[in-house]
Formats: structure tokens, sequence, C-alpha cells
């Protein structure tokens, strides 16, 4: 017999392990801070100890509840939690969040005492003294890691949610992080096999593509792979299973929207509004890493004669904008205010990409089942693109945006069983359901 | 055309949009006392519990009314003349219409219970029953729920989001018995029980005592019990919400009474939904029908009427769904709590006890009549197909993969809803 008062305690920001999941967390950023301040030079292994020990165990405690908890969907709270309805909690991980971003990208110096506390892992991976970079994809990873495991525990009811967060995690863990470093340690080229043009954009730059071709048969089997999975993968497997193989199983900035991100998925913008301002961004940054690319190309095959420099301006300028400015900055560190997916739904243009596959020539869509829609709202609320789910659902229609990564909250939060993400035959997809007794 | 719509519900917004999509000229009206919009009144616990907020539960955004040419009007009805087509808001504004179409849904029962009107003492319909709830269960240690239905497991749901503890009082057998057959009622039970929930089967409601300052204090069951508590929820069902419309030339029951047009005693008066109630009702539905999907069925079908394609309300294969805490039901078809003599039944459950499946059929020719799925998702369109087509019971067995509807990666269950049946017929055990 189930212990009752076990399962009437569920989770909410006010439990006894939540707070002290939450105090944990503080004390390893304090301790972050600290390092920062110097100390993490003269006592590095002490510091990354206390650093990454406190933010796994702070993680374990905040996702306690859930484990003990009865399955089934969490939210209860969410709307008056401070830490998640944009309130002053959340405000203050915002700022924290943009700070450390903008620190990282230009002021990395501030940051000397944090980045010595990774050098021993830093040497142990890749030979290497840490970097600013270094300490960011160690955080950022474990970031993946803990927040995963809560996401976990949170959806232990589905069997999807459990094996795409295991993989986002796995590819986070494995091919952004540590096969990198590894590389390194070799002497290759430092290359990610999870990322691809246009999101990692400088992968098909002539600048990349001759470096890693005189580096070696590594490298031309790099230049060979990213050529693959840019121009064969990525329509196949979008054809096949919608965007969502690569935005919520695959990719690192997908990776920390869904885990990281999670608690904030409600914030996104769901007004008719935000989805004009999101087609005409995203495919603008589209059009953007295109034309640099194509003058790049132009410049390299005409020896630099037409644009001279110019064209490096160009990209210069799009990786400080799209890249740091905005997939950092904006699309992470507003994540408490704006909702986890302000990257992949304003700026991304892979996501572009993808979206324009999956809404015109894709199997996927997310099913609606009949007449059942009772218009709750649920599936829009917890929708992280700010797609308006039940938009559709209401009216008998599946689900087919350009923009939905396929993670498939709506199908889980829907109280009434309405909507199934799956890959069908294409033909049809659009057609709504009508009642028999309505049809003519 | 001028045409008015008491009643921003389901029903009402439903015939409204319809209204507008096949007319583009007709001026349309809508007036409601509860909201300036359009919300969804299934997810009013949702705002309690803290998963959305008012906001989330509006299904259109403001600005949808005003493009789509639909006049809001917040405001009760006081009185309507149906004969010389006009009628009075509360605050003395008369409105004419050419065609009027009352749908302002239900209110919860009260059945003289000594008490019922104590301070702490509710139903839950409408939002303001929402904001009162809000109010009540502040800083409480203890509720009490009187009624087995839909919306007594809603609020003792919400209530237990807030850790309250929860004490429901059922006057049949089991949970939800007069629609739920035993074996699935039961499980419901144990999963509430599981949860915290305390029920106490074939109890009524005799007194809610209140102490020295009008608030309620606990309650005196039939069965001699007393709880205390302070706060009692009524969720013995709702009924017509048609006080307004006492002294009136329309003919009312019950509920507003409507042929199978929707058509009242009056000429170009029209009701639907919570409200109406058939004065014929087919064989086998009941008169009055009090559910999202009918009031919404019975809005488009209105529609056309009012647009001069006069069309006969047909509610289809009976279909609807629910979820109990964590467990999700749907049916189709028919499933009575006991079969009749002219039906078979099957049923299976999981050893854990949070799935089962039920399919219901004929004695005779072992067609399929219902279906109930209880935490399996199924597809409406193949089992509404098979009942139609009266699919043989073996048949909808061997293909229950068709319609499954779980989400990928899900474990299935047809595989052993298959066996267990099979060898259900190879030992005779099926009823």
């Amino acid at each position: 017999m189930k212990d009752i008062s076990l399962s009437i305690a569920s989770p909410s920001a006010g439990s006894p392990f939540q707070k002290a999941g939450a105090a944990l967390t503080a004390c390893a950023i304090l301790c972050s801070i600290i390092a920062a301040f110097g100390v993490g030079k003269t006592n590095p292994l002490l510091f990354f100890f206390l650093i990454i020990g406190l933010f796994i165990s702070g993680g374990l405690f905040y996702s306690i509840p859930y484990f003990k908890a009865q399955a089934g969907i969490k939210n209860d709270g969410i709307m008056q939690n401070p830490l998640s309805n944009r309130g002053a909690i959340a405000w203050g991980i915002a700022i924290l969040m943009t700070g450390f971003y903008i620190i990282l990208y230009w002021f990395p110096y501030y940051l000397e005492g944090l980045i010595r506390t990774m050098d021993p892992l830093s040497m142990m991976l890749r030979s290497k003294a840490s970097d600013q970079w270094f300490l960011y994809g160690a955080f950022y990873t474990l970031a993946v890691l803990i927040m995963g495991m809560r996401f976990i525990a949170k959806y232990k009811f589905s069997r999807y949610h459990i094996i795409r967060t295991i993989s986002v995690m796995f590819f986070q863990m494995g091919f952004a992080f540590l096969l990198p470093a590894f590389l390194l340690k070799l002497n290759q080229p430092e290359f990610y096999f999870s990322y691809f043009w246009p999101l990692k954009y400088s992968y098909l730059f002539p600048n990349d593509i001759d470096y890693l071709i005189q580096s070696g048969n590594l490298g031309v089997f790099m230049v060979f792979w990213g050529l693959v999975m840019t121009f064969i993968a990525t329509p196949v497997l979008t054809y096949k299973y919608g965007k969502r193989w690569y935005c919520s199983w695959v990719c690192g900035c997908g990776a920390l929207a869904e885990t990281l991100g999670d608690p904030y998925r409600q914030n996104s913008d769901k007004s008719l509004k935000a989805w004009k301002i999101e087609r005409w961004m995203v495919h603008s940054v589209l059009v953007f890493i295109v034309l640099t690319t194509a003058l790049l190309w132009l410049n390299s095959w005409k020896s630099g004669t037409i644009l001279g420099d110019a064209s490096g301006l160009f990209s210069q300028w799009y990786g400080f904008l799209i890249g740091s400015v905005f997939s950092g900055v904006i699309g992470t560190g507003f994540y408490p205010i704006m909702g986890s997916r302000v990257w992949c739904r304003f700026g991304c243009p892979m996501a572009a990409i993808l979206g324009l596959f999956q809404r015109f020539k894709s199997k996927f869509r997310i099913t609606t089942n009949g007449g059942q829609c009772i218009s709750c709202g649920n599936c829009s609320t917890y929708c992280e693109m700010g797609i308006d789910v039940r938009a559709y659902a209401q009216k008998g229609e599946n689900i087919i945006r350009a923009s939905c990564v396929g993670c498939g909250v709506c199908s889980s939060v829907c109280p009434r069983g309405v909507l199934k993400l799956e890959n069908l035959e294409e033909e049809g997809r659009f057609i709504p359901y009508i009642r028999h007794e309505d049809r003519k | 055309m001028n045409i008015v719509i008491i009643g921003n519900g389901i029903t009402g917004i439903t015939c409204a949009r319809n209204i507008r999509k096949l007319d583009s000229k007709a001026s349309i009206t809508l007036i409601s006392g509860e909201s300036d919009h359009f919300f969804s009144r299934t997810a009013l616990m949702y705002i309690y519990m803290g998963h959305m907020k008012f906001e989330h539960t509006k299904p259109y955004e403001d600005w949808f009314w005003i493009k789509n040419r639909i006049n809001l009007i917040r405001a009760y009805v006081k009185t309507l003349n149906a004969i010389d087509k006009i009628l009075v808001l509360e605050n003395g504004k008369p409105i004419a219409f050419d065609k009027l179409i009352i749908a302002c849904g239900s209110k919860p029962n009260k059945f003289g219970w000594p008490g019922e009107n104590l301070h702490g003492v509710q139903g839950l319909y409408s939002i303001q029953d929402l904001e009162q709830m809000e109010r009540n269960t502040q800083n409480i240690s203890s509720a009490v729920i009187v009624g087995g239905g839909l919306i007594g497991i809603e609020m003792a749901e919400m209530l237990h989001s807030r850790k309250i503890p929860v004490t429901i009082l059922v006057r049949e057998k089991f949970y939800w018995n007069n629609i739920l057959p035993k074996e699935e009622a039961e499980l419901i039970g144990k999963h509430m029980a599981g949860h915290g929930i305390v029920l106490r089967l074939n109890t009524e409601l005799e007194e809610i005592i209140s102490d020295n300052q009008d608030r309620v204090a606990g309650v005196l069951t039939s069965t001699g019990e007393k709880f205390e508590c302070q706060f009692v929820g009524l969720t013995a069902g709702v009924k017509p919400n048609i006080g307004f419309l006492m002294e009136n030339e329309l003919e009312t029951d019950r509920g507003i009474l409507i042929n199978e047009y929707l058509e009242t005693s009056v000429p170009d008066v029209y009701a639907a939904g919570d409200c109406a109630q058939f004065r014929n009702p087919k064989q086998g539905e009941p008169a009055i029908e009090q559910l999202w999907y009918t009031g919404k069925m019975q809005g488009e079908t209105l529609a056309k009427t009012i647009c001069g394609d006069k069309s006969v309300y047909n509610r289809g294969i009976w279909f609807n769904s629910a979820k109990f805490f964590d467990i999700e039901y749907q049916t189709y078809g028919q499933v009575l709590p006991e079969i009749n003599d002219q039906q078979k039944s099957f049923y299976w459950e999981h050893p854990n006890g949070k799935h089962a499946f039920r399919a219901n059929y004929s004695n005779t020719d072992e067609s399929i009549l219902g279906f109930n799925f209880i935490g399996i998702r199924f597809r409406q369109v193949i089992a509404e197909e098979w009942i139609r087509e009266r699919k043989t019971i073996a048949f909808v067995i061997q293909n229950l993969e068709k319609g499954w509807f779980d989400p990928e990666f899900s474990k299935t269950f047809y595989k052993d809803i298959s066996l267990s049946y099979f060898q259900g017929i190879k030992d005779g055990n099926n009823e």
C-alpha cells in the first residue's frame, strides 16, 4: 500500500526538497562568482568539485518530488510561481544569464578565475588549458544533463519524452562536448558532428573548408559529413520524421531549451502578431546567411577581386548579430521572460530550412483526434514555439506548422487525448475531420 | 437579419461563428453576463490549479470578434418578450431582434439541503463560481464534495493541488456509477484513493452544519457520519439556467422545450445547449444534453437553420471523454453501466489498474455497440466507423492496433487485450 501522505505532497516550488535544491543551486552560483574573482586560480580543483557538486546535488534535490510523485502532469502552481511566471526570481535569473553571456562573449577576462577551475578537466580531455569556450561548454553540458534528469522525472509517464531527452543529453555530452575535446587531444580539428550549416554557418564557408581539407583525411571526412548532413540527411530525415529529428532530438540549442528551458515553455507568445514577426525574422536570417555564404564563395572564387574584405565583414557581422547576440544573449538569457525557444523560433536559419520542408514536404503531423477537443488551451499554453495548437485542434485540423519542433508536450498535457505526433502518409494530412453526419 | 444570442458559451459562440461563415451580412450580437469574451468552461479547473491563467482559456484573441463583426455585450438579460421580439437588459436597455438564440447554459443543482446557502458552500460552473471558490478555500484545512460526477472529481483534483484534504460523498455504489460500469468505476475510485481522496460510497448528504458565523463547519451524512470541513462543493449535477424566462410565452419544463430543429414554441426563437430540453428525445438519448461536444454540434446545426438551410440536429454516434486525475477516459457508442439482455460485454484491465478496455456488443450478431477506453487513447473515426458498420467483436479485437492513439513509444496493450479475449472464448468466460 502506497503511503498517501507522500502522494499528497505533489511537486510545487514550496516543497522542502525543492527549496533545498534551489538553495544548493544558489550556492553553486555563489561559488562560481567567488571563483571568478580569483580564488579559482589558486584552488582550481577544490572549486571545480564544489561548483559541479553543488549544481548536481541542487538539481537532484529539485527533482526528487517528481521522482516520488505519481506519474502524471505536474503543472500545479506554475502560473503562481514567481520562478515560472515572470516574477522577481525569473527576472533575477534572466539578468544573471544575460550578464553571463555578455561577460563570456565580450569581457571574458572577468571570468579568468572561473575558467581556471576547469583546467584539470580540460587538461584531461583536451591536453590543453581551459578557455572561456571550454568553460561555457562544460556549464552548458552540465545544465542539459541536470535539467534533463529533471525533465525525465517530470515526464516519467511518457516514454517519448524519456527517450527523446536521453537523446539530447547524449548528443550534447558526446557530440558537442567530449568528441570535439577528444579531437583536439589528437591534434585534429575541433569539429562538432551534431551541428551543420546553416546553424553552424562557418562549416560551409570557404575558409573553414580549406582549413579542414588541408588538415588531413579526417578533415576531408568532416567536410563530406557537413555536406551530406546539410544537403541529403536534412531533407530526407525531415521528410520522414519532421524537423523534430533534429530540433528536439539532436541539436544542442534544442537540448538546452528542452531541459534548462522547460520551466519557462509557457512564456512563449501565442499571438498572431508574434507569428507574423516570427515568419519575417526567421526567414530573413536564412536569407542573410545564404547570401553571406554565397558572397564568400563568389569572393573566394574570384580570389577576393569582387569584394575584397567586404564579404569578410559581412560574415563578421552575421557572427556578432546572429551568432552571439541573438542565439546567446537573447536566445538563452531571456528564457525566463520570453520562453525557451526564442532563438529557435525567431532566429535559427537551420530551423527555418527544416520548417520549410516540414510544412511543404513531410509525413509528420500532429493528428487531431476527431471532434474531441474541448478548447481548454493547455496545448497552446505549453507550446514552447508559441503555436496556437488549440486553434487547429478545435477545428478538427491536424497541426502542420513550420515551427513545430515535435517536443510532444502538447500531446502530453491534453486532458482528452486529442493530439498525437506521428509520421503517416503525406497525402491527406491537411484534410480536417468532418463528422460523418455532415459529409456530403 | 438581426440575430441576437444570449450566452457566450461554446453553444452560442459556435452558432455565432458559423452564422458569420454562412452569412457575411447578418448582424450578430452576443450577450453574456458572465464574461467579456468566450472562454473554455472546461478549463476553469486549470486556472485554479495554476496550469493556466484566464487569458489562456480564451480560444480566440480579442480582435477576432471585431474582425468577424460579432458584437459583444456584457450584461445579464432581465426580461424577454418573445412575441414582440424584444429583450431588456438588467441596466434597462432594450434590444430588438429578428431571430433569437437562447444558449444561456446551466447552474449547479441544489436540492434543498439544510445549510446549502451557508458561506463556504458552493457549486462550480461559472467564472464567478471559480472566483468564489478561490476566496472560499483560502487557509482551509479540509473540504467535502457532494456528488460523484465529473465536476466532483474535478473539484477534488483542484483542492488536492492546493493540498487540501478532500472527502467525496457519492450516492451510488461506486464513483460515477450512473454512467460507468462497476469495473471502470472501481478502477477510478482506487486511483482517487491513491491520491489521498476519501470516497464515501452509498452515502448522501443529510445536513450542512454551520459555525456561529454562518460559515460551514462540517457535514452530516445519511450514514450518520460527521465530517468537519470549511468548504462544501455541491456537484450533484447542473440544471438549465432559465430563471429569467419565468412568466414568459416560451414553453419550458426543466429546460426550454425544443423540437429536433432546436425551435422553441415561439417562431424565430431557438434554444440550444445546456438550457434546452428536447420534447421528444430519440430512443436512448437524454432530453437535456449538458456536454461541451453536444453544445458545439447543436450550435453548428442551428447556424445552418438560421441561415436558411433548415437542419435536424443529429448528434451522431455518441462519444465523450474525461480525465480523472492522471487517467484519461474515452467512450464511443453505447456503453451502459449495466448491459441489457441483448448485449454482451468484454472487459480487460491491466494488472497495474491504470488501463482498461471495454467493448459491448450484440448477443445476436456479435456487432460492436460501444467502447470504453481507460488510460488508452483511441481514434474516434475508427471507433465510429466500426460501430456504424456493425463490425463484429472478433474483428474489432483483432484490429485494435488500427485505432491506437497513444503517443509514440508507449507500451501498447492491444495484444494483451486480444489474448485475453480469445482466451476467454476458449474458456467460455466471456459474458
